[in-house]
């Protein structure tokens, strides 16, 4: 039995390409049903996100797999094939693995490390298991494939920095005031970003948020979206003392605030620091600002070069992911290529001869003296239990023709008899069957 | 018993295991390092007590006269006065300077002669002990204040000029570090304080006068003004941050002078014992 990967994303097909392909959920139950019913696909699931779409099959013939899968995904959707198959890619077998251990840990997205695909994963497995076309296989792959993606998360620092404007000035705020409640927070202007920002302030515990506007009317509206105070624009350089971080984007074309409005301030505060974010162009604070000693004033390109520095960051802890990767899909693929009948008969067969010795040495040496013929009749009489008990089930495995019966057998007896040959523990959290 | 030296020896064991802990924890972000290094600092703490008590049974007193044990009952201090700011703020970056400047003073300690010299008459009275004990709690909180001050140096200059570099990372808020050096400071100036008036006291039981300018008495004067100087400029100007750490460090600076220099170079009551022997 083997994975099969075929799908395209973000880096093989542009967004026009994408959304055609896109699988509507209104749709994905039908079209599981139509891909569980390929010749050659034994299991299947559909991933479709806004940046990828990818069919995921077990199948023992991955080969004819792969063909069947790409033709489906063309005629799906209506689209030529000469158009479609230059975007697409097809994994098999390991490779099929990696790639979508990648992708579950997030090492395969647009911004490295993002969360969001671990979700959407789930509820792409989610509808597999609720119209049944995810068996054995796919069931223990993808809780393979979601344990592997906590594992990076919590053994790497992938996930651990900002990666948007917004939340990199939450995060240079944590590095000047340790906690942000009991923290006052101005708008200055009503730019989107700076809403934005404003908003993860507030949900990260700032206690404050005050608003001026050269337009009381739209000052006092975000005001009352942030349960926050709105202040008039001719007289808010009066509440700077009370501000510990100031978000600014109006559309003025001079300085809103001047090094010496902010000098008094500082002086009022008793040099209390001061973080402000100046996310016009042109700029609202006077760039001399950053001089002063309380005050840590970042502009737009400061903010996008915490950005920067993050994203590098990421891609140094996936280094790191990839070697997690590399294990885990080592482990996986053990699992898969033992879960055939001759290997697991041989393994078991093993397991008990290795008993049966240990047992017989075990009486023959407390028995004492034997002689030739007795010793010969404990032995053979120990082998024939062993047949006895092996003879049905392993009967019955060669006999199993219906591929998920057999799987699910192999697997059992696998597990019961804790034969070395068996599925990577298994550490995969528990998951809501639909 | 145990001998003295083999305690000793695993006492800075424990502090260098406690070093690599707490560095672990700064460098490769895992707190569960720091989380050890405290318990380690504590078998330490432990260990390095019992080493001045088998000293005290060897010279019947306290046994704090040479630099070799100074410099060891500073290290003690040291660790000691971590752990209870470590009660409080629970960061590792500054395990991070305490433990492994306490490695450096042990090391120090014991390149220095170790020669255990009977007491004195003059230092065999309850004030003796009361002094140093002051004198030397006070230098380890502003050890840790001068620690905090020089972190906050470097995260302030990041902030300053965006470096958003593995120190940067590191590093905690400046407001937290800001803290710590205040904490510190308010700790360490009543001890100096102590220090100071419990050896005065002490100069007027021996030799009949409280003050007697010894370089000594006028350098712990001289920082013990800076201190004050710095922690009033706190409380009423609203000094706080880099001015504040800058003048902790500096402060130190001095205090480190009072506390090696003048005894190395000047002559006094000061003067380690190990070193007037002939």
């Amino acid at each position: 039995m083997n994975i099969v990967v075929v799908g395209l994303s973000h880096k093989t097909a542009p967004v026009e390409i994408r959304e055609k392909v896109a699988f509507e959920p209104d749709a994905i139950a039908a079209s599981l049903e139509d891909l569980h019913a390929l010749s050659a696909v034994s299991e299947a699931m559909i991933v479709s996100t806004c940046n990828r779409v990818e069919l995921y099959a077990a199948t023992t013939d991955p080969q004819q797999a792969c063909t069947e899968l790409k033709r489906y995904m063309a005629q799906s959707h209506g689209i030529s094939a000469d158009v479609l198959y230059e975007h697409l890619y097809s994994y098999a077998c390991q490779e099929a693995v990696r790639h979508v251990l990648r992708v579950t840990s997030s090492l395969d997205s647009m911004v490295v490390g993002e969360p969001q695909i671990l979700g959407q994963m789930k509820t792409a497995y989610g509808y597999a298991c609720e119209h049944k076309s995810a068996g054995l296989v796919l069931n223990r792959f993808m809780h393979k494939a979601f344990s592997v993606a906590k594992r990076v998360r919590t053994e790497t620092a992938i996930a651990n920095s900002a990666v948007s404007i917004s939340y990199a000035a939450v995060e240079l705020a944590r590095k000047i005031f340790d906690s942000l409640e009991s923290k006052t927070v101005m708008l200055v202007g009503a730019g989107e970003m700076c809403e934005l920002a404003a908003k993860h302030f507030v949900r990260c515990g700032v206690s404050k948020v005050l608003v001026t506007n050269r337009t009381f009317s739209r000052a006092e509206k975000l005001a009352e979206t942030f349960g926050g105070v709105a202040v008039n624009f001719a007289n808010f350089r009066e509440q700077l003392h009370r501000v510990d971080i100031l978000l600014s984007s109006t559309g003025s074309p001079d300085y809103v605030l001047h090094a010496a409005d902010l000098k008094a301030a500082c002086k009022l505060r008793r040099y209390q620091p001061m973080f402000l974010i100046d996310i016009a162009v042109p700029r609202d604070i006077d760039p001399a600002a950053n001089k002063i000693d309380s005050i840590y004033l970042y502009d737009v390109d400061d903010l996008q070069g915490v950005v920067q520095a993050n994203l590098k960051e990421r891609q140094k802890e996936a280094i790191k992911a990839e070697q997690i990767i590399d294990e885990e899909v080592e482990r996986f693929h053990d699992w898969l290529s033992n879960l055939t009948v001759r290997p697991t008969i041989v393994a078991l067969r093993k397991q008990l001869e290795e008993v049966r010795q240990k047992e017989l040495q075990k009486t023959l040496s407390n028995l004492g003296t034997l002689n030739e013929h007795q010793r010969k009749a404990l032995d053979a009489m120990s082998s024939a239990i062993v047949n006895k008990i092996l003879h049905h089930p392993t009967r019955l495995l060669k006999q199993l023709d219906c591929d998920d019966d057999k799987l699910r057998y192999l697997d059992a007896v696998q597990v019961l008899f804790d034969l070395s040959l068996q599925a990577p523990s298994d550490d995969a959290e528990k998951l809501p069957e639909n | 018993m145990v001998p003295v030296n083999l305690l000793f020896a695993a006492t800075t064991l424990t502090y260098l295991v406690a070093s690599l802990l707490y560095l672990t924890a700064m460098i490769g972000k895992r707190e569960e390092a720091g989380r050890l290094g405290r318990w380690v600092l504590l078998l330490g703490i432990v260990l390095h007590a019992a080493v001045f008590a088998v000293r005290h049974s060897m010279v019947e007193g306290t046994p704090v006269t040479s630099l070799h044990e100074s410099l060891s009952f500073f290290a003690w201090c040291l660790v000691l006065l971590f752990l209870l700011l470590d009660l409080r703020f629970r960061l590792s970056v500054m395990g991070a300077f305490a433990a492994p400047s306490a490695l450096c003073l042990m090391i120090f300690s014991a390149l220095s002669p170790d020669v255990v010299v009977p007491l004195s008459p003059v230092l065999r009275t309850w004030l003796f002990p009361v002094h140093i004990s002051f004198a030397f709690l006070g230098n380890a909180a502003f050890a840790l204040a001068f620690g905090a001050g020089v972190m906050y140096l470097i995260q302030d200059r990041m902030l300053k000029s965006k470096r958003f570099n593995r120190i940067y990372r590191m590093l905690p808020s400046i407001d937290v570090l800001d803290r710590v050096n205040y904490t510190c400071l308010s700790v360490g100036f009543p001890f100096m304080t102590l220090g100071i008036i419990s050896g005065a006291v002490w100069a007027n039981m021996a030799w009949g006068s409280y003050w007697s300018w010894d370089p000594k008495e006028t350098w712990a004067l001289i920082t013990w003004f800076l201190y004050a100087g710095l922690l009033h400029g706190r409380l009423t100007s609203g000094w706080r941050g880099r001015r504040a750490a800058f003048f902790s460090i500096v402060a130190f600076m001095f205090l480190l002078f009072t506390f090696l220099g003048v005894s190395l170079f000047f002559d006094g009551y000061h003067t380690f014992e190990a070193f007037s022997m002939p």
